[in-house]
């Protein structure tokens, strides 16, 4: 299935999308649509070192999701405004994570609806 | 055969409408919501587990499920059901733990349509603009990735089940 039609933007989405192909990364993302963090602050909800904190944000800056201040002593990381709107503008991506749930919701109906049929009408 | 389903996130307001039909009646579609066996059942896991801590799906009722990746990190979410009319309408907040705070409030609406079929359209509304991009960002990309890996499994569960 072809979302796109422009290859260098699908280079930088598929780049975007691994980035987030995990939970934890994923997590960093939710917290830091309220706001700037620290990244002893992004480490702080997870059993996992800072250390393995700093990789996941590794990840997130190279493909352009996040930024660092550079000089600021506590360095904290900001989303990137402008390729997330370009994520968010992708709504086809988000649909699928959606349609997933629905078309489980489905499969679950079509299991009671056939435990219904058995009943002689 | 699948119903499509639509979405919409307006530029510049904090909303998502959500729109699916399922070929399935309005009190089915209702039940897979109130039955916490049968929400567990699609609700999730997507890439990980899910546990329902607790699940009470009617008026000033609530529930929280848990989420738990390979590396033991748990993903907690919470909210309450505000109304909920049966075989008609819900409505909810919803709270990612890990972003404590941040609730967004999302109603329900299940409309019978002819030959037994229903519309669901949800609404959300979310604090920010930054709060809603941020959890499409979050939600995005393993529904990528699990979608086409959660249809196989349907299809072959389907094809492996007489009709």
């Amino acid at each position: 299935m072809t979302l796109s039609t422009n290859e260098s933007d699908d280079d930088r989405l598929d780049r975007a999308f691994v980035a987030l192909g995990d939970p934890v990364r994923r997590a960093i993302i939710a917290r830091l649509s309220t706001g700037p963090a620290t990244v002893n602050e992004l480490a702080e909800p997870f059993s996992i070192t800072t250390q393995a904190i700093s990789r996941h944000i590794q990840v997130l800056e190279q493909a352009g999701l996040v930024t660092r201040s550079r000089d600021a002593q506590r360095r904290p990381v900001h989303l990137a405004p402008a390729e997330l709107e370009r994520l968010t503008a992708w709504i086809d991506r988000y649909r699928l994570g959606t349609e997933q749930r629905f078309r489980a919701l489905d499969a679950v109906l079509t299991t009671t609806r056939s435990t219904e049929r058995k009943d002689p009408s | 055969m699948t119903n499509p389903v639509t979405i919409t996130a307006p530029q510049g307001l904090p909303f998502i409408d959500i729109t699916r039909e399922f070929d399935a009646p309005v009190a089915a579609v209702f039940d897979a919501y109130r039955d916490p066996e049968l929400f567990a059942r699609w609700v999730g896991p997507r890439d990980l587990g899910i546990q329902l801590e607790h699940y009470d799906f009617s008026t000033g009722g609530g529930y929280r499920f848990l989420n738990t990746d390979d590396h033991g990190n748990t993903f907690g979410f919470n909210g309450v059901f505000h109304v909920v009319r049966e075989n008609e309408f819900a409505i909810q907040t919803f709270e990612f733990e890990g972003v404590p705070d941040v609730v967004s409030i999302e109603s329900m609406t299940l409309t019978p349509l002819d030959g037994d079929r229903t519309r669901l359209s949800i609404h959300a509304v979310y604090p920010s603009l930054e709060a809603r991009d941020g959890m499409i960002a979050s939600d995005m990309e393993s529904g990528m990735r699990e979608g086409y890996e959660k249809l196989d499994e349907l299809l072959a569960e389907k094809a492996a089940k007489p009709a």
